[in-house]
């Protein structure tokens, strides 16, 4: 009777097994910012330390719960016992037993850890990379390519296939870089420079956020990583080196003039003029960006109205004041001006 | 420093006042079993505001874009959520278990130091109430829990939030250190006769190491805030990076406290686990002396571990993969325990009453619990699962699956000792089922999310990262869960007016506490029992006459026949725990005047302590013929 | 209660049951000593860290004055030594000889409290200050931290000399006075780690 109850539990438990299964690799937990749908050789890696200890804590589990439910209705108590179970105080061979198994259980996972670990970790010394320096920043992104010139914000361009090599830092409190489908986060502290590495296989647009809590904005401190092919990447470094930043139209070079005087330029740089303030976002090529607010909304024209006119309204804590004292035409001159940096 | 006196030849009449008024008779307790329900009271009452807090915070998240908090209001939220469950719910319920039990199983009459029983328990209260009392004063702290600089430092957390976190735990954990040491004396010195080390009801094992591990991690906390306070109050630059300061100093000074005190929230509840699952099982706990080493290797490993929750601080591949090893090394002793449990039961006659039922729900979450643990540990997959909602899945698991529901289980088995009621078996069930569903759906659905990609403590998040559906069934399970606690709070409230009425020993145990009446008397034990080995009260049901022998040696008694010398109530620790109140309000508001008035009354309850020794008093024992008791001076 | 043991006449001591070998308040002493321990490593360490963090301010070997310091540290020497001698004379019955020791033990304290005082000033002075620097604000917690306890110590000493004087204290004198110096030779003991660790480090590193 009792064996017939061990066949049935053993019946369950591969179904059990193939619910997890399911539950972990199915489509619908994938995402823009999945882990379970690495693009990359770092989270890649990462993905197989995940599954590999996902399968031995599910044994693990299996066997625990099976034998739990097991005792439960086997050793229940019946209606009328009297009789005393044997009191059984211990048993060192299973006492051992339960505590070596486990520890190589353990010394299995550990070895992958390690070497995992040290695989990780970028240095100033990881071969054929391209640096990317990255400053956090309350509530966005700085990205600056010192081989290149080029400085951008909140929207990382990267060549695919091409070991990518970050230097993060901040420039205010902890903030964390966070792609999952690329690589695991790494803090941004300020005073320190942390080094991690990543490469994108396929061209794309890859999603992520802030993951160190960073103040009121966190939330709506968002990331984009856009892998390009080779050929593209050097067209948009061009386009970066040689901004064409001369509005056409009356009304872009009002907004230029408003740009100057009432104090837009004393945050924000603009490549190809004399803007040139390190407080805020960087806006050289701003037309070429999806987003706007580091990824909150996107770069339409009556999106950057209404920011221009009132920032802290579309997104809480940001450090850039409201200018709803300017009056409609005025705002839109500086949209028509920023509309115009290509 | 109260306690023995027994010196003093005079009879001394009981303070009647202090026992005649209700209102005064607590707020000059110093009895350990009163003490005991004032931290469940409180603890729960705070447990309560945590949960509205996290209930407000689900609801926000059930949609993206969510409208309905701010995002400032959300910050303090998170924030007051984590600091008030672990700081001022979890700990103190555990601490009032500890209290309400401890003296009972080893046999003693109350704690070491009643009096400083007394005071833990005012200044937790006092730093509870004082860090919520932020609400009502400009705002409550919003760095987070672990408060990391330099986001709560005065350039980026300028309200005065962040100093009423940095005063208010400041004076919770002074009472928790001296709860650490109180009960640390008390099982050294106040074990009855034969209650040898090895002989030690599980719990009580459990609790001396989580009281060690509160003597040497709380310090380092209080260091920590003092150096923040510092930097808030005075201009002290240990963390500003401007001027050279570090901010990396407080994430390391934070965790290596952080880190044990997890184990101060698990430990305790193993110990329940120890008590209630051979109880139900009619079977001695499997393993003890392997239950004893895994407790202590736990402990001792829960220093050695603090780095693992900073793998993406960058402290390079070396120093993650020691601290990625030691943590998994905690997976051994953990299973170890785990296995016993489940012998324990192997065998046994279970009799599924709702504190077994928790037990059993215990043992499935907690062991889920542990296995992403240990899939945290995992450096390199860490730097995926922190700070995202996997590792909020991982503590709930921990901390409610294990912890919460080991509370769960030792409130149901305790009860009857502490109230001299029963706690109704049928809405117990309601209780435990609506909670163990409502939890699972609750923060599965979260290890789902984090996988996704979703960080912990957003406010909001964008519609296109597909994290919609696992949060609406997450919102959606907060309200079963909250329905489960509310069944136990119509339990607890019911039960304690017209509950069924407690047999001495109703679950046919084995430690000390069942073989005294329900409720336990004033005095605990009329005579000191004689322990003759484990299990003491169930070797004398099997092998004696069903009743402790009293110790010998107990013929000497200065007092009136009949009574107990006992600890009397006093009011000096509420005095001293208010002036310490009084001085933290001063210290956040820079108010002088507060500030000395605070001192003053400090100095006055400082020196009623000291030059005010306890007399005691003498406590007629209960059930005595009536004309012994009049003879009662 | 059915248990026979209640209905026997006699009744038990009090809180306390038979295993008793160390007194109550020396071991809580004891415990909450080792608390300290670690209250003052934690400082210590802090300190180690920033100690080199000088903002392009004052260094430690420009602060230093080691013999200034080397008095002070010899008076807190000095003091433990006196209390010892005070003990002694307390078990041996002589009450009116261990008061005059306690209180040449409590102007030794007040004497490295004014050390501290004349010193601190002097470092504001010149410009190190809690706010001055890491390692401004190191020095003055650690050290700040310590002349705390040094100054509850007096407070302790002076609470006992006026206790020495109620009868109770024939019969509890000794324990009271054996754990209040536990809590002095213990804050000794610090000043002489903080002394090699911030002092004679400073100087030579």
């Amino acid at each position: 009777m009792d064996r017939k109850r061990w066949k049935r539990m053993a019946r369950w438990a591969p179904a059990a097994v193939v619910a997890m299964l399911a539950l972990s690799g199915c489509g619908f937990l994938q995402g823009r910012q999945s882990v379970l749908d690495p693009a990359g050789p770092v989270a890649q890696g990462q993905l197989g330390l995940i599954e590999s200890s996902f399968w031995i804590m599910i044994e693990i589990f299996i066997v625990v719960a099976a034998v739990l439910v097991v005792a439960l209705i086997r050793f229940r108590a019946r209606p009328g016992q009297t009789d005393l179970p044997p009191q059984v105080h211990g048993d060192n061979r299973l006492e051992f037993l339960w505590t070596i198994v486990p520890a190589l259980l353990l010394a299995l996972l550990a070895v992958g850890t390690v070497k995992q670990s040290f695989a990780d970790t970028g240095s100033p010394l990881v071969p054929h990379s391209m640096v990317v320096q990255v400053t956090g920043h309350q509530f966005w992104w700085a990205f600056t390519y010192p081989s290149l010139g080029v400085v951008t914000a909140n929207e990382l361009h990267v060549p695919v296939g091409q070991k990518i090599e970050l230097a993060l830092t901040s420039a205010d409190v902890l903030h964390s870089f966070w792609v999952p489908r690329l690589a695991g986060k790494t803090d941004l502290v300020p005073g320190k420079i942390n080094y991690i590495w990543f490469q994108a296989d396929k061209p794309g647009l890859y999603y992520g956020q802030c993951a160190e809590f960073c103040g009121t904005g966190h939330a709506d401190m968002r990331l984009i990583v856009d892998a390009q092919t080779p050929a593209k990447f050097s067209q948009w470094v061009a386009t970066m080196s040689h901004p064409d930043s001369t509005p056409t139209t009356a009304l872009a070079k009002a907004g230029e003039k408003l740009f100057g005087t009432i104090g837009c330029s004393t945050c924000h740089t603009v490549g190809g003029t004399t803007f040139a303030g390190a407080v805020g976002p960087n806006l050289t090529d701003l037309t070429g960006r999806l987003m706007i607010a580091a990824n909150t909304y996107p770069n339409t024209p009556k999106n950057l109205y209404n920011w221009v006119h009132d920032a802290p309204a579309m997104k809480p804590g940001v450090l850039m004041p409201s200018f709803s004292y300017l009056k409609p035409p005025q705002v839109k001159a500086l949209v028509a001006f920023l509309e115009s940096l290509k | 420093m109260a306690a023995t006196t027994e010196r003093i030849p005079h009879v001394i009449p009981r303070s009647d006042a202090y026992h005649e008024n209700k209102l005064l008779s607590w707020l000059s307790v110093v009895d350990h079993k009163r003490i005991a329900q004032l931290y469940l009271m409180a603890g729960l009452l705070f447990f309560l505001t945590g949960g509205i807090e996290a209930f407000i915070m689900r609801l926000q998240l059930a949609h993206p874009n969510g409208h309905v908090v701010s995002a400032v209001l959300f910050n303090q939220l998170f924030t007051m959520h984590g600091t008030t469950m672990i700081f001022l719910a979890i700990m103190p319920m555990l601490i009032g278990f500890v209290n309400a039990v401890l003296p009972l199983q080893i046999g003693a009459r109350d704690v070491a130091y009643p009096r400083l029983n007394a005071l833990s328990f005012w200044l937790f209260l006092a730093g509870g109430l004082l860090l919520n009392s932020s609400w009502f004063l400009g705002g409550a702290p919003n760095a987070g829990w672990f408060n990391y600089v330099p986001i709560s430092n005065p350039p980026y957390s300028p309200g005065l939030g962040v100093d009423f976190y940095d005063i208010g735990l400041q004076i919770a954990g002074i009472g928790t250190l001296m709860t650490g040491i109180n009960f640390l004396v008390t099982l050294v010195n106040l074990r009855a006769p034969g209650m040898r080390l090895m002989r030690l009801p599980m719990f009580a094992w459990t609790v001396l190491v989580t009281m060690v591990l509160i003597l040497f991690a709380f310090p380092p906390l209080t260091v920590t805030l003092f150096l923040q306070t510092f930097e808030r109050l005075f201009g002290a630059q240990f963390f500003s990076v401007a001027a050279g300061g570090n901010p990396l100093l407080w994430s390391n000074m934070f965790w290596i406290f952080g880190h044990p005190e997890v184990y101060i929230l698990i430990l305790p509840a193993f110990g329940i686990i120890s008590e209630v699952v051979p109880v139900f099982s009619r079977k001695p706990l499997f393993g003890y002396t392997s239950m004893v080493l895994a407790t202590l290797a736990i402990g001792f490993l829960s220093f050695m571990v603090w780095v693992h929750h900073m793998f993406t601080l960058g402290y390079g591949p070396f120093v993650n993969s020691i601290f990625a090893l030691t943590s998994m090394m905690i997976a051994i002793p953990t299973g170890v325990k785990v296995f016993n449990w489940l012998a324990t039961m192997w065998g046994g006659q279970i009799r599924f009453t709702t504190s077994m039922l928790w037990a059993i729900g215990f043992l499935f979450c907690f062991v889920l619990g542990g296995m992403s643990g240990v899939m945290l540990a995992i450096a390199p997959a860490d730097l995926q699962y922190n700070n995202s909602y996997f590792v909020v899945a991982h503590f709930h698991y921990v901390l409610i699956g294990g912890t919460l529901f080991a509370l769960f289980a030792g409130i149901y088995y305790w009860f009857p000792k502490m109230t001299g009621r029963m706690l109704s078996e049928r809405l117990g069930k309601w209780n435990f089922w609506l909670t163990l569903i409502g939890f699972n759906i609750t923060f599965f659905p979260m290890h789902f999310l984090g996988l996704m990609g979703m960080p912990r403590r957003i406010y909001t998040y964008a519609p296109g990262n597909g994290f919609t559906f696992w949060n609406e069934v997450s919102t959606f399970g907060v309200f079963i869960l909250a329905a489960g606690i509310l069944f136990f709070l119509v339990n607890l409230v019911t039960s304690l007016q017209r509950g069924e009425k407690a047999a001495n020993d109703p679950w046919d145990a084995r430690s000390l506490e069942w073989s005294i009446s329900s409720p336990a008397p004033p005095y605990n034990f009329a005579k000191i029992p004689l322990v003759r080995g484990a299990d003491p009260f169930w070797l004398e049901k099997m092998h004696g006459n069903g009743h402790m022998l009293p110790a010998p040696g107990q013929e000497h008694h200065h007092g009136p026949p009949n009574t107990v010398h006992m600890p009397r109530p006093t009011m000096i620790p509420l005095i001293i725990a208010v002036a310490l109140l009084i001085l933290g309000y001063g210290f956040i508001y820079h108010a002088l005047v507060v500030e000395i008035v605070g001192f003053m009354v400090l100095a006055v309850g400082l020196h009623r302590s000291m030059f005010t020794p306890d007399p005691g008093e003498y406590v007629p024992i209960e059930e005595e013929p009536a004309e012994e008791v009049g003879a009662d001076g | 209660m059915a248990n026979p043991a209640v209905t026997a006449s006699q009744t038990g001591p009090e809180v306390v049951a038979a295993l008793e070998p160390v007194d109550n308040a020396v071991l809580g002493l004891w415990i909450w000593l080792s608390a300290e321990a670690v209250f003052f490593a934690s400082l210590i360490g802090t300190y180690l860290l920033m100690r080199t963090h000088t903002n392009h301010g004052l260094t430690p070997k420009q602060v230093f004055d080691l013999p200034v310091t080397l008095v002070g540290t010899l008076t807190l020497l000095a003091s433990s030594m006196t209390f010892a001698i005070g003990y002694a004379q307390l078990r041996a019955g002589r009450l009116a000889r261990f008061r005059s020791w306690l209180i040449v033990t409590v102007i030794l304290g007040l004497g490295f409290l004014s050390f501290q005082a004349f010193e601190f000033t002097g470092d504001y002075k010149r410009g190190l200050t809690l706010s001055s620097s890491p390692f401004g604000s190191a020095f003055f917690t650690l050290t700040g931290f310590h002349g705390m306890h040094v100054a509850f110590g007096v407070f302790w000493l002076l609470s006992l000399l006026v206790y020495s004087f109620r009868p109770a204290f024939k019969t509890e004198g000794v324990t009271k006075a054996q754990v209040a110096g536990l809590y002095w030779h213990f804050v000794d003991v610090v000043w002489v780690v903080i002394f090699s660790v911030v002092y004679l480090l400073g100087k030579v590193g």
